[in-house]
């Protein structure tokens, strides 16, 4: 169970009133808040050893490069993989451009098939966009039955012929998890290599790649109490080995010739020029704070704040987008003929921060026919008291509309 | 500028009965804008005549601010000719951005001078006007 009096302790920002009001934060899809012994660490490298890393031969060097690599460890024995699988990257949407700059551009042609699904974030459909129009291979997407689950009858004859299927692990706007053990299973049956966005999975549940059986795996770590601008690829050693590297530069490199360079072994040939060392650092740091908590823990934490969340929004007549029976606490809403801009700056006003748009998800806002949604997310700081509040301020978003909706 | 101020009777009137809504046939001049970091569009179609504002239409989806700001401006340029139209746009930027000199009374629109207190909603406030300032161009061309 989770001692929420004495986890929030852990973070300065959410003890704040915002317009007079008890600060609620239900914005964790998009980032989540950094606990003092994440931004303790990241002072801590920059007043005592801020140094480069596998460079230097002096001290502090030394202990930036020591603390560099433990990250790295920490991070693989987070998801069940070797620390030399394991790439930082500055976050989901590097990763994910890698590979398909790397193995996308080495492995794909003309007529080939890749697959995406309808509810990919920008970032899993944009840098397909890009290669493509560079290949010109052709893109399938899997489909969102209505009630925000994929579709899964088809996947087989989709994935026919296909060198890649990328799909995301947990949707940022339906809050849907995909069962990406059976993805992985059929992808590979027919040949094609798995990349997972990981991105709203890695905060809230336990992680295993191998057990899920991928290719690659990407996620951010600010999404997980690190800091921004570090994420990780997480690639099997073989695949990573095969690839060339994307960004070239210093320390990815063997030699350099005039005329030629080698390059660096695993996981270095993809970690091109001075890197986020203070961000890695501080993610290896989130990874001990959340594992101290313990990963089921926040799953089950999580999950009782979505129930109740769910429950609580029946009585005010709202639209919920994305009712799949296996979910995470990000919850999208429409309300009636009330802009989620408007709801939005209301419920502001009342301490409580949320997500108004797209959530850069137009494939989903299209398909579900809305121009935007209003979306709550949890984290496991979060307690039923502010879903209260939440819910107090969605009340007065109606009073104030009442002469219209 | 309480968030009453900011939604009171005269911009939620506009919004849930926005004047000149809907599609124009034979328009001379149509554009369409969006914000793509909400998804909000709006298309504003406009009929010339003597070098008049004859007709405009706007149609679309927005917030509360979007969509009573451009019911507003349909208002404001209707019957109004292109030199009139564009210093009232030009008014209206200065009025919104608080730079410039705001040559004109901006009539119900001043009542956005409380948007600048929400730095976030100013583009909301400011989609059917980039919208006209657009057709300003074509009408220029």
């Amino acid at each position: 169970m989770i001692d929420s009096t004495k986890i929030r302790e852990d973070f300065p920002i959410l003890h704040q009133k915002i317009n007079g009001n008890p600060f609620v934060y239900f914005d964790n899809a998009s980032t989540s808040q950094k606990p003092k012994v994440v931004v303790e660490a990241i002072t801590d490298y920059y007043y005592r050893y801020n140094a480069n890393v596998h460079r230097g031969l002096y001290k502090i060097s030394a202990m930036a490069t020591e603390a560099y690599d433990n990250a790295r460890k920490k991070v693989a024995d987070f998801i069940g993989a070797a620390p030399q699988e394991v790439i930082f990257t500055s976050g989901t949407t590097a990763s994910i451009n890698l590979v398909a700059n790397s193995w996308g551009q080495e492995n794909l042609k003309e007529n080939d098939i890749v697959v995406l699904s309808e509810m990919e974030h920008h970032s899993n459909i944009v840098p397909w966009h890009l290669l493509q129009k560079r290949l010109g291979f052709k893109i399938h997407f899997l489909q969102v039955d209505e009630d925000g689950s994929l579709q899964l009858d088809d996947l087989a004859e989709k994935c026919k012929g296909a060198k890649l299927v990328s799909i995301t692990h947990v949707s940022n706007t339906l809050g849907t998890v995909n069962p990406v053990e059976e993805i992985v299973k059929t992808a590979h049956a027919n040949g094609a290599k798995v990349l997972i966005d990981g991105a709203q999975a890695v905060p809230h549940m336990a992680i295993d790649v191998k057990k899920i059986g991928c290719d690659f795996y990407a996620f951010s770590g600010h999404k997980m109490c690190g800091p921004t601008g570090v994420g990780i690829l997480w690639g099997r050693e073989q695949l990573l080995e095969s690839m060339p590297p994307f960004l070239g530069g210093g320390s990815m490199i063997d030699e350099v010739h005039l005329d030629y360079s080698t390059y660096a072994q695993l996981p270095n040939k993809f970690e091109a020029g001075t890197m986020n060392i203070a961000q890695a650092i501080g993610l290896g740091v989130a990874v001990d704070y959340l594992q101290e908590i313990g990963l089921d823990n926040i799953t089950a934490h999580e999950q009782q704040l979505t129930e109740v969340a769910l429950e609580k929004l029946k009585s005010l007549d709202v639209q919920i987008i994305g009712n799949a029976q296996n979910r995470v606490g990000v919850i999208s809403f429409a309300m009636n003929r009330i802009h989620p801009h408007d709801i939005s700056t209301i419920l502001d006003h009342e301490g409580v921060a949320i997500r108004a748009g797209h959530h850069c998800t137009q494939l989903l806002m299209r398909k579900f026919a809305v121009p935007a949604t209003t979306r709550a997310s949890f984290y496991f700081y979060n307690t039923i008291e502010e879903i209260d509040q939440f819910v107090k301020g969605l009340q007065k978003v109606k009073e104030m509309f009442r002469r219209v909706s | 500028m309480s968030l009453r101020e900011l939604y009171q009777e005269i911009v939620m009137d506009h919004y849930s009965d926005p004047r000149n809504f809907g599609k124009l046939e034979d328009a001379d001049y149509h554009v369409h804008v969006n914000n793509p970091s909400c998804g909000d569009a709006i298309d504003l179609e406009v009929i010339v005549n003597s070098g008049k504002i004859e007709q405009v239409k706007f149609d679309g989806h927005g917030c509360v601010l979007s969509q009573a700001s451009a019911s507003m401006m349909t208002e404001i340029i209707q019957g109004k000719d292109l030199a009139e139209v564009q210093e009232i746009a030009d008014s209206f930027r200065s009025f919104i951005t608080g730079k410039g000199e705001v040559k004109i009374d901006l009539e119900d629109l001043e009542i956005f001078e409380g948007v600048k207190q929400f730095p976030l909603r100013v583009k909301c406030a400011c989609l059917s006007w980039s919208a006209l300032r657009e057709i300003l161009k074509k009408m220029q061309e």
